[in-house]
């Protein structure tokens, strides 16, 4: 299983400085688990804010869709060849090449904020994967157990 | 189920999805889903999952790919409900 959520995350589009993933440490047909940790020297504490750096909300949405969408979505596509099943033909067809993905929708509450060098973790539940988009209930926790931020995910499959 | 309650139903599932800037008036037969009523692709697979609840069918991947306007929409909810 350690091998397989490592070809997950080798499949991820993104590279540094915009790959907000650190390791999967679970993945199912329900959902997905990771975990990142922000450097005390990402590129963004430098202007947010002056002199008082403090991670992005966007950046956090970031790190949730590349964990609980993107990671979990590789995953389910790939659970669709495996099973041969290929019930999502969209899916399937437009996945043969590399993978191209957009972001469809996000709405997310914020509770708590993360400074530098602080790690998450992210958990993420499906709602729904038809069609080539997945809908997931995301949440962020501290490494003190504590909510950071919640809400809801989706992302499609591009043509 | 006439086409027309078909219609009625449809218009009302797609009225939720619709931009701001595109008005319920605009809805018409012969619109064009994307195109016409500017659904982007992630609302079309919300409209037609709102579609299977409301009329208790199951739309496979293909179909969607055939959902071009509201009128194809009309004749894949159609064919389902007298199969």
């Amino acid at each position: 299983m350690k091998e397989r959520l490592d070809i997950i995350k080798s499949e991820l589009p993104y590279s540094a400085p915009f790959l907000f993933v650190d390791e999967l440490v679970a993945i199912s047909n329900t959902g997905a688990k990771g975990i990142y940790t922000f450097k005390e020297d990402e590129y963004f504490y430098k202007g947010h804010f002056k002199g008082n750096p403090i991670t992005p909300g966007v950046i956090l949405i970031e790190c949730m869709a590349q964990i609980g969408v993107v990671c979990f979505g590789i995953y389910l596509i790939q659970e669709s060849f495996l099973e041969n099943k290929l019930k999502d033909q969209i899916a399937a067809q437009k996945t043969l090449g590399p993978i191209k993905i957009a972001l469809a929708s996000s709405q997310i509450d914020f509770y708590l904020p993360v400074l530098p060098g602080e790690r998450v973790e992210v958990i993420s539940e499906k709602e729904y994967f038809r069609f080539g988009k997945l809908k997931c209930k995301v949440k962020m926790m501290n490494a003190k157990g504590e909510l950071v931020c919640k809400g809801t995910i989706s992302g499609m499959i591009a043509k | 189920m006439t086409q027309d309650d078909i219609y009625t139903q449809l218009k009302d599932i797609i009225k939720i999805y619709l931009p701001e800037d595109v008005s319920v008036d605009k809805i018409t037969l012969e619109s064009h889903l994307i195109n016409e009523l500017n659904i982007n692709s992630s609302h079309l697979v919300d409209v037609v999952l709102d579609v299977e609840d409301a009329f208790d069918i199951e739309i496979k991947d293909q179909e969607l790919e055939e959902m071009d306007t509201v009128k194809t929409a009309i004749a894949i909810i159609e064919k389902k409900l007298n199969n």
